[in-house]
């Protein structure tokens, strides 16, 4: 199946300038997850911007499936859906 | 000509360079640099063929990281991989970079970095990439070292320059630990340093040690800022006795020795745990000639009302320049500088954010 994550400006150098990056992952019910696991690979200091070195997703970026912010469904845990989107926005934080 | 000497300012929203060429009379400020994110550590490493500034980053929404650079500031890089990163099976994740601190001359690509959750690093590729000192982490002490008001970290990490496999770093809270076997085994390392906040004053460990500065003239001294209390060592840590005597306040974060001056040492006091000001919001850097027997006010060309601010500890420094300079920035974003060894001094820069770090040298 084929995701897709849309990235917010601040984090495209970090996918060598890329608006979106395409995710092929293997089999069906793939999780949020998973799709960050090939990130990791592909692109691992993008990766390592959305979560720690426990696979925690940071406090202050949203990812939102489908429109929904995964904290909302289950998490990292949530089940993506071919064609689903994953789109990368940074929360409203500091000061 | 005067040589080129860089000072390195971090904050809570990003990086400033200071850069003076005159014999540190004037200084030119750029910055920020990685805006919007604290810099909570850095450190000038001119061990190599080219000054290497390594700065620790920590961002509200992307987190921690370190980048360098080769070329005092213009460019900045970060390998793909997390430079620093706990390893599976620790169950930790790293929250800020307190201290990054070049090793041994001898060991020019050797970096060490103290980190929040309390753990020290050990880069062998000139901070390019850190692995966990592993005799520490698994310390029996470690579950019972608890945060501070500002995180439970190392933020002093002393390797000894001649001796490879000792190395003395400081927690708050948990105190000051010492390895004499290149990190295998620790030693807390405490005994006269007094925890006024805990039912016995005097324990194995448990202090919270704010700051504690090596003296680089005489390697087997130290001297030690604590939550109440200003300590030297002249033992290698093995015992500390009290240097407060003089100073207005036994309470602050900063401690500071001169570069190779044996006896002289800075501090910037602050009234006490609860009033965390200079006493009468006057700005004053305290000097001592004498490894802390006495202390004399430095107020030159400093505010003399209305500081109603703090030093934190790792925003002053001195560099290693002859004479050498002294710098601190405070909380509400001055930068002072002195460049006569705390006989006057200079403002560098006003209105910055809160300084979290300097550190200084002739590059």
């Amino acid at each position: 199946m084929r995701v897709t994550v849309l990235l917010p400006g601040v984090l495209r150098q970090h996918a060598g300038g890329a608006r979106q990056v395409e995710l092929d992952l293997p089999g069906a019910g793939a999780t949020l997850a998973a799709a960050l696991d090939v990130v990791a690979a592909r692109h691992p200091a993008l990766e390592r911007r959305l979560r720690d070195e426990r696979g925690a997703l940071r406090r202050y970026v949203n990812l939102f499936v489908d429109g929904e912010e995964c904290r909302r469904l289950t998490g990292a845990d949530t089940p993506l859906r071919d064609g689903a989107e994953i789109q990368v926005i940074p929360s409203i934080a500091g000061g | 000509m005067a040589a080129t000497v860089l000072l390195v300012i971090g904050t809570r929203k990003g990086l400033w360079l200071a850069r003076s060429q005159d014999g540190r009379a004037s200084w030119e400020v750029t910055g920020p640099h990685h805006p919007m994110v604290e810099v909570y550590s850095a450190a000038i490493d001119t061990r190599g063929p080219v000054p290497r500034v390594l700065v620790g980053l920590s961002s509200e929404w992307f987190g921690p990281n370190v980048v360098i650079s080769d070329d005092l500031g213009v460019s900045w890089r970060e390998p793909a991989t997390a430079p620093i990163a706990f390893p599976a099976g620790t169950d930790a994740a790293l929250r800020r970079v307190w201290q990054i601190t070049p090793g041994p001359v001898d060991e020019p690509d050797v970096v060490y970095a103290g980190v929040e959750p309390s753990a020290l690093f050990r880069s062998t590729d000139g901070g390019r990439g850190f692995e966990l000192v592993r005799g520490l982490w698994d310390h029996p002490h470690r579950p019972d070292w608890a945060p501070g008001y500002g995180g439970q970290a190392i933020h002093t990490v002393l390797p000894d320059p001649a001796d490879h496999k000792r190395i003395t770093v400081a927690m708050s809270s948990g105190g000051v630990y010492r390895t004499l076997d290149g990190g295998e085994s620790w030693s807390a390392v405490n005994k006269g340093i007094r925890a006024g906040y805990l039912p016995d004053p005097y324990p194995e460990f448990g202090q919270c040690v704010h700051k504690v500065a090596p003296c680089p003239a005489r390697p087997e001294r130290l001297y030690a800022q604590n939550h109440g209390g200003v300590y030297r060592s002249d033992d290698g840590a093995d015992s500390w006795v009290s240097i407060a005597d003089g100073l207005p306040s036994d309470f602050g974060f900063a401690m500071v020795a001169h570069p190779s001056r044996r006896d002289v040492i800075y501090n910037f006091p602050l009234k006490a745990d609860s009033e965390r000001f200079p006493p009468d919001g006057r700005c004053r850097v305290y000097r001592s000639e004498n490894a802390g027997a006495s202390w004399e006010a430095r107020t030159a060309g400093l505010p003399d009302e209305g500081f109603w601010t703090a030093v934190l500890r790792d925003s002053m420094c001195s560099d290693d320049a002859d004479p050498a300079g002294v710098y601190f920035g405070s909380r509400t974003g001055e930068v002072y500088a002195s460049r006569d060894e705390g006989d006057s001094w200079a403002r560098v820069a006003a209105h910055l954010p809160d300084v979290t770090c300097v550190r200084a040298a002739v590059v």
